[in-house]
């Protein structure tokens, strides 16, 4: 009865560049639980577009993360041709299931808590207005990417974590080799380990010589092996940069088309809170989403998931499902957007979550007061969507003001 | 009506303090759920209830009645 296809592998393009694939909506409309065809081997998974749905998968840890078998569910060299086996690296507990991934992540939320993050808040904005201080003094027009959504969020993890910000060529470019789709899994996985290098080597320094920063506590923690803190360090690198950056700048480039909402923000900067919840919401910027497999046979909502199958999640499909929003398709800083699951949900739901909530908040409003002339300086059609990487964004956003 | 916090299943998300503040904290060693009160006034109710609802781990539960 069903008119939409099977898909072979998650759809990611986004003909408009604020909405998800037509075809997830489709998908979701008929089937929130629907077969998927996973490149290049063939396999037939299963691909989760409805909110409620999502939920429960993400909730339910017999959907397990620490499969050594990776497939690709996008059609490029992302990751290997063949069904292959990779080992879960130590300290890479974003691929690891309780009570492995408990212990490590255990480690790191007495950073990441509400309290905490709040102390950081002043810091957070010295950080956004000396960007923004460069941002004024520099010829127009001017690529906020570079300027202010990439470094603004890079800086922060960087002091957080005690990476020298000077050094950020070493991971930022290797980063974003791993997170393209055009990239080789041989060079990608090349990419991981010279960062996971880079983090040992900087944790050998901070062991004998610690400073105060995030680092230098791990490396003073018995518990944990020097990998392990690679592993951690690592993710928190990549995690802390990648993510915020995007919402950044394809936030803005999100406020800049939307101009009537830019000027009830505008008008009521209160709303700030509010609209950074909305942004994530509509803007779903893991676009790829996350993967899980099934660890034993699992009857869901009327269909047999079984055991091995790998499971699709799509945070863009969930976060504009009209079963839990109104109106969806409509971006409103006014509305009430919690539940979205934008930093997903379950005991993987994103460590730094408050923290990337700091930075919008702080950013946006900074950088609306400041620049109230602010505008695209590109046609919207020329700004370049980053469809080709595993989190999606702008890979420039050209403005004046 | 009575908050339930499971802190061996809590991932110190922070979803309930950022929901409701004057019915969570999070420890400072591992950011793990404390309830401040575990019988809402009848003005919180509705936040507490959203709070379980997001709580990403499953560790907040209602006792109704």
């Amino acid at each position: 009865m069903s008119t939409v296809e099977v898909p072979r592998g998650v759809p990611l393009d986004r003909p408009n560049p604020f909405d998800p694939s037509p075809q997830l909506t489709r998908l979701r409309e008929t089937r929130p639980i629907s077969r998927m065809i996973f490149f290049p081997d063939e396999h037939e998974g299963w691909l989760i577009t409805g909110h409620e749905q999502v939920k429960k998968v993400l909730a339910d840890t017999r959907f397990s993360s620490s499969s050594t078998f990776q497939r690709s569910p996008v059609d490029s060299p992302f990751l290997p041709k063949q069904l292959k086996e990779f080992p879960v690296e130590p300290g890479m507990f974003i691929r690891m299931d309780p009570p492995d991934h408990t212990r490590l992540r255990r480690k790191l939320t007495g950073v990441f808590t509400v309290k905490r993050m709040k102390v950081l808040e002043a810091r957070v904005a010295e950080i956004v207005n000396q960007h923004l201080d460069e941002l004024a003094a520099s010829p127009k027009p001017a690529d906020l990417v570079e300027k202010f959504a990439l470094p603004v969020p890079s800086m922060v993890i960087c002091e957080l974590l005690g990476v020298p910000y000077e050094e950020r060529a070493e991971f930022q470019t290797r980063s974003h080799k791993m997170l393209s789709f055009s990239t080789q899994p041989e060079e990608r996985m090349a990419s991981i380990k010279e960062i996971q290098e880079y983090i040992l080597g900087l944790a050998k320094q901070k062991r004998a010589e610690p400073t105060d920063d995030l680092l230098s506590d791990l490396t003073q923690d018995d518990d944990l092996e020097p990998a392990e803190m690679g592993g951690i360090g690592f993710l928190l690198l990549v995690a802390g940069h990648e993510t915020t950056a995007n919402m950044l700048g394809l936030g803005t480039f999100a406020l800049l088309e939307h101009p009537e909402q830019l000027e009830i923000l505008r008008d009521d900067p209160e709303l700030m809170p509010k609209a950074v919840e909305e942004l994530l919401r509509y803007l779903s910027i893991i676009h790829l989403g996350a993967r899980r497999i099934a660890a034993e046979d699992i009857e869901f909502e009327g269909h047999l998931i079984k055991k091995g199958d790998s499971v699709s999640i799509s945070v863009a499909g969930a976060n504009r499902d009209p079963n839990k929003f109104d109106d969806p398709d409509t971006l409103d800083v006014r509305r009430t957007a919690t539940g979205h699951v934008s930093f997903g949900h379950g005991v993987h739901q994103c460590l730094g979550q408050q923290l990337a909530r700091i930075e919008m908040r702080i950013g946006f409003e900074a950088l609306l007061r400041r620049f109230p002339g602010l505008r695209l300086a590109v046609d919207p059609s020329e700004v370049p969507l980053r469809t080709d990487m595993a989190i999606y964004g702008v890979h420039k956003l050209p403005v004046t003001w | 009506m009575k908050i339930k916090a499971d802190r061996e299943v809590c991932v110190g998300a922070g979803m309930c303090v950022l929901t409701a503040a004057e019915l969570f904290d999070q420890d400072d060693d591992e950011g793990r759920v404390l309830v401040l009160q575990p019988e809402p006034h009848p003005d919180q109710v509705a936040a507490a209830r959203e709070a379980v609802e997001l709580c990403p781990s499953g560790a907040l539960s209602l006792e109704e009645g």
